[in-house]
């Protein structure tokens, strides 16, 4: 039987996100997914899934989500925590890290998350209609989620159900993202800014605007100087998630999953993948700073950042309910892990 | 449809975006050779992804061509990024000029009033007539440099110059899907009703993005050429129908291969 689970309240900024959409960016389609990807893949572990899976990105105030039908696991991860209300009238309280397993008229209310990002997963992926290979929504072509649009009240998101009861609910630490400036490559135009001004862009602090979105974060600081007012623009060519661009103002604009495929800014720096899923936690008034790196030393953090990743992932455990533990075990567990 | 006038052009240059891209730079403006270029480097690199024989790509998941470079993203984790650059530079200085690979599109275009807004003002900014104005529009052959801005959005270059005109000064807050329009040396079509400053000189019935064609969402691809048909309102009407309905085929557009 196939899990259901609906929307009792689609609450702001959820969005149905996997790893995101490739191969269409030629044709200004760009490759969305969800925000902070370590998150995802969290999420989706505690619950059993592969890390691609589709699930909820929450970017504000939390869904409530009932069971109408099966048995659905779920797991949060990130700064949020959830209600429980059983069918049978028993509150419980949720914490992200540890996976619930909900049936049929259980209804989880999610709480608000002030800033940042943080995912639910569902076991087996929330299985909504792949479009162009990915079922991120991306609202500007209006293609991936429901009907290419964010999480609304009344959406139904079929979804894997269990056969039979699995007795263990897993858990693990929160995934802590590295700390420091966010580090960057620098270019492709940084030849389009004054010395001075790729110095004060690598050592001085910025504060996060207010505007921040799925497709990138304004960032505010002493402005930075172009070599001359005609090198504020460029001929558009080809930008991605974690590009820094200025426009002529001096003040940077970071990209994120769902900018443009192509852009006429010029482009002071391009921050790594290690660190890219840290601008998805990116608050209003945060102050933060960049660092430069070559080459080499980005892809030794991404391979840092997978070392860290293979041992959280190692690091999960679970919990027996008590009613299970005082039952006889010698036949084995209850049921097999899917 | 090949100019020569790549002598003049900027050195080769490889520029990273970060550790997940490679743009190849050919130069720094808008010029037919230069894109020439670009297409010559996709249709190479695309030859090399797909014959398998170089493992240098295996890790590369988009490829976008525009009017002066060619991005190619890979993903870090399965691709040596420094090889690939190696592997790619090589490739552009070995590959030559693709022009006129394209397909070519005949696609209607409604010039009546209400569809075209900025007509009459470009007609008397230019001290032509709009009857004037649409023929040099449907006699001229455009090629799409690059998609982008918003998804199946294209950037077409081969406006007659007496055409050329700036931006508005204040953008409309939202242009009507499907609306012809143009700005500066470009032409366009905006696939999506959105904010734009680009003056519009009339509307086309045909969509220019249909997510559900899997293959190809987007009507246009950069190397394509493209000519404007003048039609009246009650053929636009009737085509503007059978797009909703899912029954104006792409097909019927093109133009035979070599045809002007």
């Amino acid at each position: 039987m196939q899990g259901m689970i609906e929307v009792i309240d689609g609450g702001l900024g959820n969005s149905i996100q996997d790893a995101g959409r490739f191969g269409y960016r030629h044709m200004g389609i760009t490759v969305s997914g969800c925000l902070d990807p370590m998150l995802a893949r969290c999420a989706n572990a505690l619950v059993g899934n592969s890390p691609d899976c589709a699930g909820i990105e929450i970017r504000g105030a939390g869904p409530t989500l009932e069971v109408t039908q099966g048995r659905v696991r779920l797991a949060l991860a990130g700064e949020i925590g959830a209600t429980l209300r059983r069918g049978s009238g028993e509150l419980l309280v949720v914490a992200a890290w540890n996976s619930v397993t909900l049936d049929p008229s259980d209804v989880l209310e999610i709480s608000y998350l002030p800033g940042g990002t943080a995912f639910l997963a569902v076991a087996g992926g929330i299985d909504s209609p792949r479009q162009l290979g990915s079922r991120s929504t991306y609202q500007r072509a209006m293609i991936g989620g429901i009907n290419g649009k964010p999480i609304v009240t009344g959406n139904v998101l079929p979804c894997s159900s269990q056969l039979r009861r699995e007795a263990r609910e897993f858990k693990a630490t929160p995934w802590r993202h590295g700390d420091g400036p966010i580090r960057v490559v620098l270019g492709p135009q940084q030849g389009h800014f004054k010395p001075e001004s790729v110095e004060q862009f690598l050592g001085s602090d910025y504060q996060v605007s207010t505007q921040i979105d799925r497709m990138g974060v304004r960032l505010d600081g002493a402005p930075l100087q172009h070599i001359s007012a005609q090198a504020a623009d460029i001929v558009s060519d080809g930008v991605t998630p974690g590009v820094i661009q200025v426009p002529g103002n001096g003040q940077p604009i970071i990209l994120l999953a769902d900018c443009q495929t192509v852009g006429g800014y010029p482009k002071i720096a391009t921050v790594i993948s290690a660190d890219l899923p840290r601008l998805a936690q990116l608050q209003p008034g945060q102050s933060l700073r960049f660092c430069a790196v070559n080459a080499a030393q980005a892809r030794q953090a991404l391979l840092e950042r997978e070392t860290q990743w293979n041992w959280w992932a190692y690091g999960i455990t679970f919990d027996l309910p008590d009613a299970v533990i005082n039952k006889d075990l010698t036949a084995g567990w209850p049921c097999t892990v899917g | 449809m090949e100019t020569t006038v790549s002598d003049r052009s900027a050195p080769l240059r490889l520029l990273p975006l970060g550790d997940t891209a490679w743009t190849v730079e050919f130069g720094d403006r808008i010029d037919p050779a230069l894109h020439a270029r670009v297409l010559g480097l996709a249709g190479a690199l695309e030859t090399a992804r797909s014959s398998g024989l170089s493992g240098d790509f295996s890790g590369v998941v988009d490829v976008v061509p525009t009017f002066r470079s060619l991005t190619v993203y890979y993903n870090p984790l399965q691709s040596d990024g420094e090889r690939l650059g190696r592997a790619l530079m090589h490739l552009a200085e070995s590959a030559g000029t693709a022009s006129s690979q394209g397909r070519h599109w005949r696609i209607p275009v409604c010039f009546d009033d209400d569809f075209a807004p900025d007509l009459d003002d470009l007609a008397k900014a230019k001290g032509l007539t709009r009857e004037a104005v649409i023929a040099l529009m449907t006699e001229a052959t455009f090629q799409v440099y690059m998609i982008g801005f918003m998804p199946g959005f294209p950037y077409m270059g081969g406006l007659p110059k007496v055409l050329e005109i700036g931006r508005l000064s204040s953008p409309r807050k939202a242009v009507p899907a499907r609306s012809l329009a143009i700005a500066g040396e470009m032409c366009a079509v905006y696939p999506w009703q959105s904010p734009g400053g680009w003056r519009l000189i009339g509307k086309t019935p045909v969509p220019m993005f249909t997510a559900s064609e899997a293959a190809s969402p987007s009507l246009l691809a950069s190397g394509d050429r493209v000519c404007w048909q003048a039609i009246d309102r009650p053929l636009y009407l009737e085509m503007e129908a059978a797009a909703l309905a899912g029954v104006l085929a792409r097909s019927d557009l093109l133009l035979p291969q070599g045809d002007q």
